[in-house]
């Protein structure tokens, strides 16, 4: 029988942390530099995503008992359900208009 | 645990107006007239300010703390009410001439429900929920026009960027929660400790950047101009003051009760926030030739203005605060609506063609040259004493280098403010009464409607009077005001 072992590497508040730190920022590079409409939205999920593990990670080592970064987190992953619903729809309006989503093409106005 | 409903009623009486405006056109076999529509979204709106009125003086929470009952989200609520239904007046043409009028109504009342909520929330969560929902329905709103270049170009821009600064604000709020270990404004303050903290301060930045987006704040200003010229013009003048005074309410509020400790640290940012966006915004005003975007820069230099007070962190800072959003709400209404008029008679959205307006139509070039010498801050207009608050304000507290910057800006404002006016009473084509040739002169015989009419006329006469009686009103945002500031 195969006995449960010992995690080798527990992992602490300083992982959880970083993790969510790195999604953060590969997020927000990505959502900076890519020019396409539907890779910048990918982006802003990752940072999204980043967002939600620090908040899990701290709501794991919160002092006080409640759970609000958990439940903050459930409201992140809903929101941007229904982000990406908005965010799609405005993008196929683009897209039947220019037949591009480089976010480069998209420049009537000026500025 | 207090869950009474009672206490959420504005807004849960405006989700139905927004909800029985969208039913009841789906099940109607020709779709719902304008006329029908405006008495739904009309009425929802009545009720929800009658039923936020009754709520006045009971400054308690509602929902375990997590919204806000108080004279301060009521003033706001009823601010937010009272501009949707002037721009809802002043959409009736737009209204007549795009498809799917009840869904554009219905989003609008939501937008407004998440603004109200955003002015009240009082947990981490509450105020993301509710910038999510206004963001979410003014997305929408800016790319209605699913078929034009410039409407669906001003949507995707609005939606990346506000995605992308929400999430910014989401990791903020996540410091701030790692930091206290709560998400409620006023237990997050018991736990912040005195002192200096690089983890606070970075928090503290990112929650700025997430709400300078949503006021348009220099450096967070890129989309403002290309949404604002993209955007259907209702929708526009509804961002533009609706949308801006949600974001400074919210931003008060945050800072006022969760981070008074930090004040030393937030004022310095948000002083240098307020500086940069009043310059940026003036000095890049001045060289625009196309109206809408001359006024998208002209929002942002006014957002630098409120900035002023933000930083000033005192009651009266916020009492100004309120004054000035009250003030600019009136008199960008004002402005917007008198452009919606003026565009669709001629067509035409630059500077140069309102040359000679005051033959042709008086009365638009009277309303859109007292809504711009407020804009600029004259006497005896409500942004002159707008002004005086905010900059007095800051003066109290010592931030007079800020008051300088400010007193410089409003000069500076007055040259591309006064050039419209000059525009449409001094020149005609060749100096005189305007001749053959005149862009005003060949216009067909269309008249504003009804509504656009009384909604200009409704601007007017607050800017009028919000100036006159500028004591009084001052008087109820500084009562107000004490329900958030120490």
């Amino acid at each position: 029988m195969p006995q449960e072992l010992p995690p080798l590497y527990p992992i602490s508040l300083q992982h959880g942390l970083l993790l969510g730190a790195a999604l953060f920022s590969i997020g927000i590079a990505g959502a900076l530099t890519r020019r396409n409409a539907i890779t910048i939205l990918m982006s802003i999920e990752v940072m999204l995503n980043g967002t939600i593990v620090t908040f899990v990670t701290f709501a794991r080592y919160a002092p006080t008992a409640d759970l609000a970064g958990q439940i903050f987190s459930i409201f992140i992953m809903t929101v941007a359900a229904a982000e990406a619903a908005v965010g799609l729809a405005i993008v196929i309006a683009v897209y039947r208009l220019r037949h591009t989503v480089s976010v480069d093409a998209v420049d009537t106005l000026q500025g | 645990m207090n869950f009474n409903l009672v206490l959420l009623m504005p807004e849960i009486a405006l989700t139905s107006a927004a909800g029985l405006a969208i039913l009841v056109d789906a099940f109607s076999p020709r779709g719902l007239s304008r006329r029908f529509l405006l008495w739904i979204a009309g009425g929802g709106i009545a009720i929800s300010a009658a039923l936020a009125l009754r709520l006045l003086g009971t400054n308690t929470s509602a929902f375990n703390g997590a919204i806000a009952v108080d004279d301060y989200a009521v003033f706001f609520k009823l601010l937010f009410l009272a501009a949707t239904l002037l721009v809802l007046l002043a959409a009736d043409t737009f209204m007549e001439e795009t498809r799917h009028r009840a869904e554009f109504v219905g989003l609008l009342l939501l937008a407004t429900t998440g603004l109200m909520l955003l002015a009240a929330a009082m947990d981490l969560i509450t105020l993301y929920i509710s910038i999510e929902i206004s963001s979410l329905s003014i997305a929408f709103l800016s790319a209605w026009d699913k078929r034009g270049l410039r409407s669906t170009e001003a949507g995707l821009k609005y939606f990346l960027l506000s995605a992308m600064s929400s999430a910014v604000l989401l990791y903020g709020m996540a410091l701030l929660y790692g930091l206290t270990g709560h998400t409620r404004l006023d237990l997050i303050a018991t736990q912040i400790g005195q002192g200096p903290n690089a983890a606070l301060f970075l928090a503290l930045a990112m929650l700025l950047a997430g709400f300078g987006f949503k006021v348009s704040a220099v450096p967070f200003q890129m989309w403002t101009p290309d949404v604002y010229e993209g955007a259907p013009l209702p929708i526009t003048a509804f961002l533009s003051v609706a949308s801006k005074a949600a974001g400074f309410a919210a931003t008060v509020r945050v800072l006022q009760i969760a981070l008074p400790t930090s004040q030393t640290d937030w004022t310095v940012l948000v002083a240098a926030l307020a500086a940069a966006t009043m310059t940026v915004g003036n000095i890049v005003a001045l060289v625009q030739t196309n109206m809408k975007r001359m006024l998208a820069y002209s929002s942002i230099a006014q957002a630098g203005y409120v900035l002023v007070g933000v930083a000033a962190a005192s009651q009266l800072g916020v009492s100004a605060v309120m004054f000035y959003l009250l003030a600019y709400t009136a008199t960008n209404l004002a402005a917007f609506i008198a452009c919606i008029a003026i565009f669709n008679l001629t067509d035409s959205e630059q500077i140069g063609d309102l040359r000679g307006l005051r033959w042709r139509s008086p009365w638009l070039a009277f309303a859109l040259a007292v809504s711009l010498l407020s804009l600029a801050g004259l006497p005896p207009f409500v942004g002159f004493f707008a002004k005086l608050y905010v900059f007095w304000a800051a003066a109290d507290r010592g931030l007079l280098w800020l008051v300088l910057v400010g007193v410089v800006n409003s000069a500076v404002s007055l040259y591309y403010y006064a050039q419209v006016i000059h525009d449409m009473y001094i020149t005609g084509i060749g100096g005189g009464e305007p001749g053959v040739g005149d862009p005003v002169t060949t216009l067909g015989p269309r008249r504003p409607s009804p509504g656009l009419s009384t909604a200009l006329t409704l601007a007017v006469i607050g800017v009028l009077v919000f100036g006159v009686l500028s004591g009084f009103f001052f008087g109820i945002g500084d009562v107000a005001a004490r329900t958030v500031a120490r």
